[in-house]
C-alpha cells in the first residue's frame, strides 16, 4: 500500500499539473482572442481546468501530509518537480497551434477522466466524474474548431496543418505509459494508458476526417518525458511568471 | 457589416418556465451560437435549455402597432377565471 | 462611470411646446417612466447618443480586461486565480451584453469596435493606467468596480429598455467584483507582511484620483448633461455620483487602515458629506485624448487581437458555408 500511495501522489500531481499548466496557457489569451465569443470560451475552459487542478492538488497534499497545501504544490515546485505532459506547456502560437494543443489534449483528457470515473479510489472517481462533464464540453468545442480551421479557408487549412505539425511530436509523451501507470491501472485505481491511447487515436481520426485533415504517423520517442520532470525549456519560463509572487514573498499571505 | 451572423438567444431556466429572450451573440453557425450562448448567458447556472435564432429570421410587431395588436384583448375579461362568479359552496375550482 | 462625456449633438434641450407631436409623445413616455423599446419611434439624436454611450460602456468592459490580464498569469494562489479569471470572464460577458443592447438600436458591433481601434470611440479613462503590483487587482475591484457600480445601479432605471435590462443583469453579477477586490486588500492589510501593506497603500495612492475622475467632469463643465438627463439615459449628475462614491468609500478606506492621497479629504458635518480636494482635470482630458500612460498599449492590444484573428473568423464563416452547401445537396 505504501508503494501505491507514492504512486498515487505522483499520479495526482500529473493530473493536477496537466490541468494547471493548460489553464495557465489559456490565461495568456486574455484580451487577445480572435473574437469576443472566444474570449469567453477560452477563459471558461481555463477556469474549469484550474478548478480541476485544485481538486487534484488538494488530494495529493492530503496524501503527502508534509505540511504543503494545494497552493504550495502549484506555486512552489520547480520545473523538474512538475509532472505535466510536454504538450500543455508549449507556447500558444497562433489560434491553430492553440486549437491543435487543446484538441489533442482534450481528447486524451476526456478518455482519461472517463476511465477514472470508474476508479476504485472513490475520491478520484468523484473528481474525475465532475471534471468529465466539463471536459466533454471542452472536447466538443475544440473538435469543432479543428473542423472549422481544417476545412475553412485555404489559409486556415495551411495554418491548421502547421499547427498540428508543430505539436504532434509531443503526443508520444502524452500517450506513453510507465510503471506507475501500469501498477495503478492494475490496481483499478488509474486509467489503462494503452486503452486511453487507442480511444484517443479513434477520436483524433474521426475529427480529422471530418476536417479533411491527414492523421500523422504516430509520434516517436522524444528524449524528454514530462512525467519524469524532463521538460522543454518553455516550462521554466512559464513557472517563473506563474510563481512570481509566491517566490518573491515567501512569507506573505494572499 | 458584421463578419458573423447575429443570433437571438432564448434560455429556459430550471424552474420549468418558457424560454425567455436574454440577448444575442455573434456566430458563424448555429452550433457556435449555441456554445457562445451557453458560455455567455448560463455562466451562473441559469439555464437547462437554449434556443438560438438568426435575428434576421424574427418578425416582430412594430412599436406603433401596440394599440391594434394588444388593446383589443384588454376588454376580453371573460378570458380570465376571475370573471366568473361561483357560489362559495362550489369550493375551489 | 464607464461612459464619460457622451456627445448628444444637442445644443439646447427643447421644451415640450417646441417639439413635434412625435417628439412630444416620446418625451412624455420618458417622463412617465415608460421604457423605450427598439421598435418604438425615437429621435435620431437619442438613438445616436445611446449608441455612443452604450458602445463606450461596452468598450470599457473589454479594454478593462487588459489591466487584469496583466496579473491573471501571476495570481498568487489558486483561489485568487480562479476569482480573477471569473471576474475577467464576467467583464467580457458584460461587454457582450452591452454590445447586444447597442445592436438593438441598429448599430453594428464590428463597426463600433472599429471605431475603438481607430481611436474614434472612447472608453473609460481609468483603464489607461497601469497595474503595477498585485494589490492593484484589489484596488481595481474595490475602487474601479465600486465607482462603476455606483453609476450602473442608477442606470438600471435608464429609459432605454434593452440598456436598462443589461444594467440589471450586470449589477446582479458584479456584486461579487467589488467584494473580491476589497477582500484582497483586507487580507493583505490584516495578515500580510509590511511589504504587502506597502503594496496596498501604493495601489490606492495611484488609483484614488483616477477612480474619482471616472465620474467625469463637474456638470457645470458637461454641456451634454442636461439633454442626457431629460432623456433619462443619465439619471444623476456626475458630481452627485462622485460624492455618493466618496461617502461610501472613505469608511471602507479607514477600515483598511489606509489613507487617500488627498490632504483635503475630511468629513463635513454641515453638509453631511466628505469634502475633497480639487481634481486634476487636465490629466483627465490628457488621458481621454490618448496621452495616458497605457492608451497606446491598450488600443493596440485590442486592435492586434481582432486583426490577428481575422483569418480565424473568416475560416469559421467559410466552414459554415461549406456545411450549409453539403446540407442543401443532401
Amino acid at each position: 500500500m505504501t508503494d501505491n500511495k507514492n504512486d498515487l501522489i505522483e499520479y495526482l500531481l500529473r493530473l493536477g499539473d496537466n490541468a494547471m499548466i493548460n489553464g495557465q496557457r489559456l490565461c495568456e489569451w486574455c484580451g487577445r482572442a480572435p473574437a469576443l465569443e472566444e474570449e469567453m470560451a477560452l477563459m471558461n475552459v481555463g477556469l474549469d481546468l484550474v478548478g480541476q487542478a485544485r481538486n487534484w492538488y488538494e488530494y495529493a497534499a492530503e496524501l503527502l501530509a508534509d505540511g504543503r497545501d494545494a497552493d504550495q504544490l502549484a506555486f512552489r515546485r520547480d520545473e523538474r518537480a512538475y509532472r505535466n505532459t510536454l504538450l500543455v506547456e508549449q507556447p500558444n502560437g497562433d489560434y491553430a497551434v492553440t486549437t491543435a494543443k487543446l484538441f489533442l489534449f482534450d481528447a486524451w483528457h476526456f478518455h482519461t477522466l472517463s476511465a477514472l470515473s470508474a476508479s476504485s479510489d472513490e475520491r478520484i472517481a468523484a473528481i474525475a466524474a465532475k471534471g468529465l462533464k466539463e471536459v466533454t464540453y471542452h472536447l466538443r468545442r475544440s473538435g469543432e474548431w479543428v473542423e472549422r480551421l481544417g476545412d475553412g479557408t485555404e489559409q486556415s487549412r495551411q495554418r491548421m496543418l502547421a499547427g498540428i505539425d508543430e505539436v504532434w511530436r509531443f503526443t508520444f509523451d502524452l500517450l506513453s505509459s510507465d510503471e506507475i501507470q501500469q501498477r495503478l491501472a492494475a490496481a483499478g485505481i488509474g486509467a489503462d494508458a494503452t486503452a486511453v491511447a487507442a480511444a484517443w487515436q479513434a477520436t483524433v481520426e474521426q475529427v480529422f476526417e471530418r476536417a479533411s485533415l491527414p492523421v500523422p504517423q504516430p509520434a516517436s520517442y522524444f528524449y524528454l518525458d514530462g512525467k519524469r520532470g524532463l521538460h522543454t525549456e518553455h516550462l521554466g519560463i512559464l513557472l517563473a511568471e506563474m510563481q512570481f509572487l509566491q517566490r518573491a514573498y515567501p512569507d506573505a499571505t494572499w | 457589416m458584421s463578419e458573423w451572423i447575429l443570433f437571438e438567444v432564448f434560455v429556459r431556466s430550471k424552474h420549468g418556465l418558457n424560454h425567455k429572450h436574454v440577448g444575442s451573440v455573434h456566430a458563424a453557425d448555429a452550433n457556435m451560437a449555441l456554445e457562445s450562448a451557453r458560455d455567455l448567458y448560463t455562466r451562473r447556472n441559469e439555464g437547462v435549455s437554449i434556443w438560438v435564432v438568426p435575428s434576421a429570421q424574427i418578425t416582430a410587431t412594430a412599436g406603433d402597432e401596440k394599440e391594434p395588436f394588444f388593446d383589443p384583448s384588454q376588454d376580453k375579461v371573460y378570458r380570465h377565471a376571475s370573471f366568473y362568479e361561483l357560489p362559495d359552496e362550489v369550493g375551489h375550482m | 462611470m464607464y461612459a464619460q462625456l457622451v456627445e448628444t449633438g444637442v445644443k439646447r434641450v427643447k421644451s415640450l411646446e417646441e417639439m413635434t407631436p412625435e417628439e412630444r409623445a416620446f418625451q412624455e413616455r420618458i417622463d412617465a417612466e415608460i421604457k423605450i423599446e427598439p421598435k418604438n419611434w425615437m429621435p435620431d439624436a437619442y438613438r445616436q447618443t445611446l449608441i455612443r454611450q452604450i458602445s463606450q460602456h461596452a468598450h470599457s468592459e473589454i479594454v478593462g480586461m487588459l489591466p487584469e490580464g496583466n496579473w491573471v498569469t501571476r495570481a498568487p494562489t489558486l483561489k485568487r486565480k480562479l476569482q480573477l479569471m471569473a471576474k475577467i470572464q464576467d467583464e467580457a460577458g458584460h461587454g457582450m451584453y452591452l454590445y447586444s443592447a447597442m445592436e438593438t438600436l441598429g448599430a453594428d458591433r464590428d463597426a463600433e469596435i472599429d471605431k475603438l481601434h481607430s481611436g474614434k470611440a472612447k472608453y473609460s479613462s481609468i483603464f489607461n493606467y497601469p497595474t503595477l503590483n498585485w494589490a492593484d487587482m484589489g484596488a481595481v475591484g474595490w475602487l474601479v468596480d465600486g465607482a462603476a457600480i455606483v453609476n450602473q445601479v442608477v442606470l438600471q432605471r435608464t429609459s432605454y429598455g434593452p440598456y436598462s435590462r443589461a444594467m440589471i443583469r450586470i449589477c446582479k453579477e458584479e456584486s461579487f467584483h467589488q467584494r473580491q477586490g476589497y477582500e484582497i486588500l483586507l487580507t493583505m492589510m490584516r495578515h500580510g507582511t509590511q511589504a504587502q501593506k506597502d503594496m496596498v497603500q501604493d495601489a490606492i495612492d495611484r488609483l484614488w484620483w483616477p477612480a474619482l475622475m471616472m465620474f467625469g467632469p463637474s456638470d457645470a463643465d458637461s454641456p451634454n448633461s442636461a439633454q442626457s438627463m431629460a432623456w433619462k439615459v443619465k439619471r444623476m449628475s456626475n458630481d452627485d455620483l462622485r460624492q455618493r462614491f466618496i461617502d461610501q468609500t472613505v469608511p471602507q478606506l479607514e477600515f483598511l487602515g489606509c489613507t487617500a492621497p488627498d490632504p483635503d479629504l475630511k468629513w463635513n458635518e454641515e453638509r453631511g458629506h466628505y469634502d475633497f480636494g480639487p481634481i486634476n482635470w487636465q490629466e483627465f482630458y490628457d488621458v481621454l485624448k490618448g496621452n495616458g500612460p497605457c492608451n497606446r498599449e491598450r488600443v493596440s492590444t485590442r486592435r492586434k487581437a481582432i486583426e490577428d484573428g481575422a483569418w480565424v473568423r473568416e475560416a469559421a464563416v467559410a466552414h459554415a458555408a461549406k456545411r450549409q452547401q453539403k446540407q442543401n445537396a443532401a
